[in-house]
């Protein structure tokens, strides 16, 4: 029963063994939950745990870059590739950063795509392409975070103090948002003409591009959020027990909007960032993103009910599904057997998943 | 069944248990909590299958694989934790996984019909099959748990601690029940941590420890209770409540309610806790004791009336003014109310002192795991370990460790609603001790229990409610329990 090893034992075993100070010492009382945590756990036992998990994702990450190699060989192994794998992954890969916290607060947002869509287009109209022009381009990089931010508070608020249910509130934020970035941009693509924002954007530091390292400092400062600071520690209390959380003196309702309105600033980044790639704004932009982002997260190992999370894993989870496009788009195979291959991904995440949570209740 | 183990990981749950149990008795599981009471009804139930030993029915040899094998035998069984679907209603609750069916299509009148029956039975006629059970009381859902296991039809019946949640008149109307179907040769398990309610219906009783069967078939009637306690505990003791802070009279209150009310709920609520005092609540389920403590602690919204502490006026409707006021709350429900059950330990514990631990919203980790690991020390948690997810953790101590929370954060005024239900005795004692150390350091308490001796033990002062009001207010030492159920069934205010 090998597999039968918990998470917290697990846990306990990651913490520099911390936790495995039981009481087997002490003679009087009860020995309740347990002696010792058992070591053997096994392979399977291992994978449960977080640590594990993320052996796993690296496990998978390397198996698809082993294939790539061998189906695209020095195409596929070129540092050139590897750029365009982050550069792909990256602005996805904001979104997710900010799905994470949504999720582990027992949330969920499916109206990022479209926030992503709507601040692209509030960022490049005439209007404010102009007064980018006569001011600096960051003007366009304000409009669109602030776009994001009211759209999350939009978001929050309904689902905080309304008492919507997330998927309802969001869902209807998909349809609005998209519809008025339509509006706005009359269907059309705008494109942006302001050289200083493209170049901003679209250059290299040190030969990294800045949409991937743009990336990488939001991937570290949600990993610094999450797991460092009050604010992720209320995050996961909220979504592992929200009447917990409140009869602890805890702001349930203040948090939540939180969340959605930080989920909101991450998809201003990540329109700012496909601003920067396509040189446009338009209301196609994001089509699909909350799907991609949700997947992300959710082989990631974030639990979908809330109350644990990984930005670790959302980053591998982001990886994998980027890698695994550019390997089918370099073998020439359509966007269909992708979204196949996607899709038995997910499945097979979220059965482990599940066996994981078995085993934790057992 | 005969020397039955039970191993999980880590874990020996169940190290040799033999019970036997014949038609038509009652059959009491005493042992603390972690004894293995809990896994070994699992077993019976077909939830998990024992490593070792055997498990006989009717003479037979028989493996359970999965809940349904033992149900198919005559096997029902009501949890400890409801198992109940909150958003159906009671009649498809009761018939959950049996419904009545014709070609297929499942007879929905003469489920209502049948659970009008069943609950009728019950002595609960008031209990609409139709109503949803997510809107019933604690009570009435064991009520219903109730009514599905007999509609089963079983041959036995197990019963975590199905008193849990009820009150006198409802536990005798389950006494009443249980006799009626050991009248007709049906078996039942009974597992209560109260020895009264175990001399009153029980036949026999088997005791565990630490998973392993201490003893087996004594009689439930004449046994002597500290020879039942010295099986549980190894040790010879009841209730030992620790003598009662001294209390200055004149001091000022630190905990004022004045006027409390909260429509349908209770009427005008007013009491004074000065420093170091305990005021209990006492009263029957259902009288509006933990209406009136999570009202105080702003989880409810008051319709009229005020709560000072220290002479501020704490903002109505607001836990976060409360605890910032310097209230703090172990609720009734400690899994669903006060622990994430997924988080450590430490991040349960610091979940209400967060800023303490953190500059600039950065959290230190390593002074948060030392102030956890110390306080778990200290209240002597077991099995220790910060990190330690809290699900795995026994009632008691998962108990003290919500009361860790608030220690932590040191608060003004404690309330604690049902501290010891589902505690064993010895955690219980340890726990009576520690109210008692905070006593001493000047905190006020509010004491909320259905266990009546208890609230009379702790306090200095008890208010009995009854009715969702106040009927009496006074001195414990001046009541014992007869006195207070007089008060609560007359409606005596003397």
């Amino acid at each position: 029963m090998s597999a039968d090893v918990t998470k917290a034992d697990q846990a306990g075993e990651s913490a520099a063994g911390r936790a495995v100070g039981d009481t087997t010492a002490t003679p009087s009382g009860p020995p309740v939950g347990g002696a010792a945590p058992r070591r053997d756990g096994g392979l399977a036992g291992f994978l449960s745990g977080p640590a594990g998990r993320n052996a796993g994702l690296v496990l998978a990450l390397v198996l698809l870059v082993v294939v790539g190699i061998i189906t695209a060989g020095d195409r596929f192994a070129s540092p050139e590739n590897a750029l365009t794998i982050l550069r792909l992954g990256s602005v996805i890969g904001v979104v997710s950063v900010g799905m994470t916290f949504v999720i582990s607060g027992g949330g969920i947002d499916l109206s990022v795509g479209a926030i992503v869509a709507l601040s692209s287009v509030w960022a490049t109209t005439v209007a404010t392409q102009t007064m980018a022009a006569n001011i600096h381009w960051i003007v366009m990089v304000i409009a669109a975070l602030v776009v994001g931010a009211v759209c999350g508070l939009v978001n929050g608020v309904l689902i905080a103090y309304g008492r919507m249910a997330p998927f309802i509130a969001t869902l209807a934020m998909l349809a609005a948002a998209r519809g008025l970035a339509e509006i706005i941009a009359k269907r059309r693509t705008q494109i942006i003409r302001d050289r200083g924002f493209i170049e901003f954007f679209g250059g290299s530091v040190l030969g990294i591009p800045v949409l991937v390292i743009m990336f990488a400092i939001v991937a570290v400062v949600g990993w610094v959020l999450l797991n460092r600071t009050t604010f992720g520690r209320r995050t996961l209390a909220i979504g592992g027990n929200p009447e917990a959380a409140r009869l602890a003196g805890i702001r349930v309702q203040r948090q939540t909007m939180y969340l959605y309105i930080l989920l909101g600033v991450a998809c201003g980044i990540a329109a700012v960032m496909i601003m920067a790639r396509t040189t446009t704004g338009t209301s196609t932009h994001g089509t699909l993103y909350e799907l991609d982002a949700i997947a992300a997260v959710v082989i990631g190992g974030t639990l979908l009910s809330g109350g644990r999370g990984t930005i670790v894993g959302t980053v591998l989870g982001v990886l994998i599904f980027t890698t695994l496009t550019n390997v089918f788009t370099l073998n020439n195979l359509d966007t269909s057997t992708q979204a196949v291959a996607k899709g038995a991904i997910i499945v097979a995440a979220v059965l482990l998943q599940q066996r994981v949570s078995r085993t934790r209740s057992g | 069944m005969t020397n039955v183990v039970k191993r999980f990981p880590g874990v020996v749950a169940l190290g040799g248990v033999d019970l036997d149990v014949q038609p038509g008795e009652v059959h009491c599981l005493l042992g603390q909590n972690g004894a293995g009471k809990s896994t070994l009804i699992k077993v019976l139930a077909g939830v998990h299958e024992p490593n070792e030993g055997t498990i006989e029915w009717a003479g037979e040899a028989v493996t359970l694989h999965h809940p349904q094998a033992a149900m198919d035998l005559g096997v029902a069984t009501m949890y400890q934790e409801l198992d109940l679907v909150e958003g159906l209603p009671v009649a498809e609750n009761i018939f959950l996984g049996h419904e009545p069916t014709r070609f297929g299509f499942s007879q929905r009148i003469a489920a209502r019909r049948e659970a009008a029956r069943l609950l009728a039975r019950l002595g609960h006629p008031e209990i609409s099959p139709a109503a949803e059970v997510g809107t019933l009381s604690a009570a009435s859902c064991q009520i219903v748990s109730m009514a599905r296991a007999l509609s089963r039809d079983a041959q036995l019946i197990i019963m975590d601690e199905p008193s849990a949640v009820l009150d006198a008149g409802e536990v005798a109307q389950l006494f009443r029940v249980i006799r009626e179907v050991t009248d007709q040769g049906v078996a039942v398990v009974y597992i209560s941590h109260r020895l009264e309610e175990i001399r009153e219906i029980g036949d026999r009783v088997t005791v565990l420890k630490d998973g392993k069967t201490v003893a087996t078939g004594l009689d439930a009637k004449s046994t002597p209770t500290q020879e039942l306690i010295r099986l549980m505990t190894g040790r010879s003791i009841e209730y030992v409540f620790p003598p009662k802070a001294e209390v200055v009279v004149d001091a000022e209150p630190v905990l004022r309610v004045e006027g409390l009310s909260r429509a349908g709920e209770f009427g005008s609520v007013s009491f004074d806790v000065r420093p170091g005092e305990v005021v209990g609540l006492a009263g029957l389920v259902g009288s509006g004791r933990s209406e009136v403590v999570e009202t105080i602690f702003g989880a409810r919204k008051a319709t009229s009336g005020t709560v000072t502490v220290d002479g501020t006026v704490v903002r109505g409707g607001s836990v976060a003014a409360a605890v910032a006021a310097g209230i703090g709350l172990c609720p009734e429900e400690r899994k669903s109310q006060a622990l994430v059950l997924g988080a450590s330990l430490a991040s349960n514990i610091t979940l209400a002192t967060l800023p303490r631990f953190s500059r600039g919203g950065l959290l230190d980790g390593s002074a948060e795991v030392e102030a956890a690991e110390e306080l778990l020390e200290s209240l002597d948690v077991r099995p220790r370990g910060v990190h330690r997810e809290s699900r795995t953790l026994s009632g008691g101590n998962q108990q003290k460790v919500v009361l860790a929370r608030w220690l932590l954060r040191g608060c003004k005024v404690l309330l604690l609603d049902e501290p010891t239900r589902g505690v064993d005795v010895g955690a219980r004692s340890e726990i009576y001790a520690l109210i008692r150390r905070l006593t001493d350091e000047g905190v006020a308490v509010v004491v909320v229990s259905s266990e009546i001796p208890e609230v009379l033990g702790l306090s200095n002062r008890v208010l009995v409610l009854a009715d969702r009001t106040v009927r009496h207010e006074g001195p414990a030492d001046e009541l014992d329990e007869h006195a207070v159920l007089d008060i609560i069934l007359k409606g005596d205010a003397a």
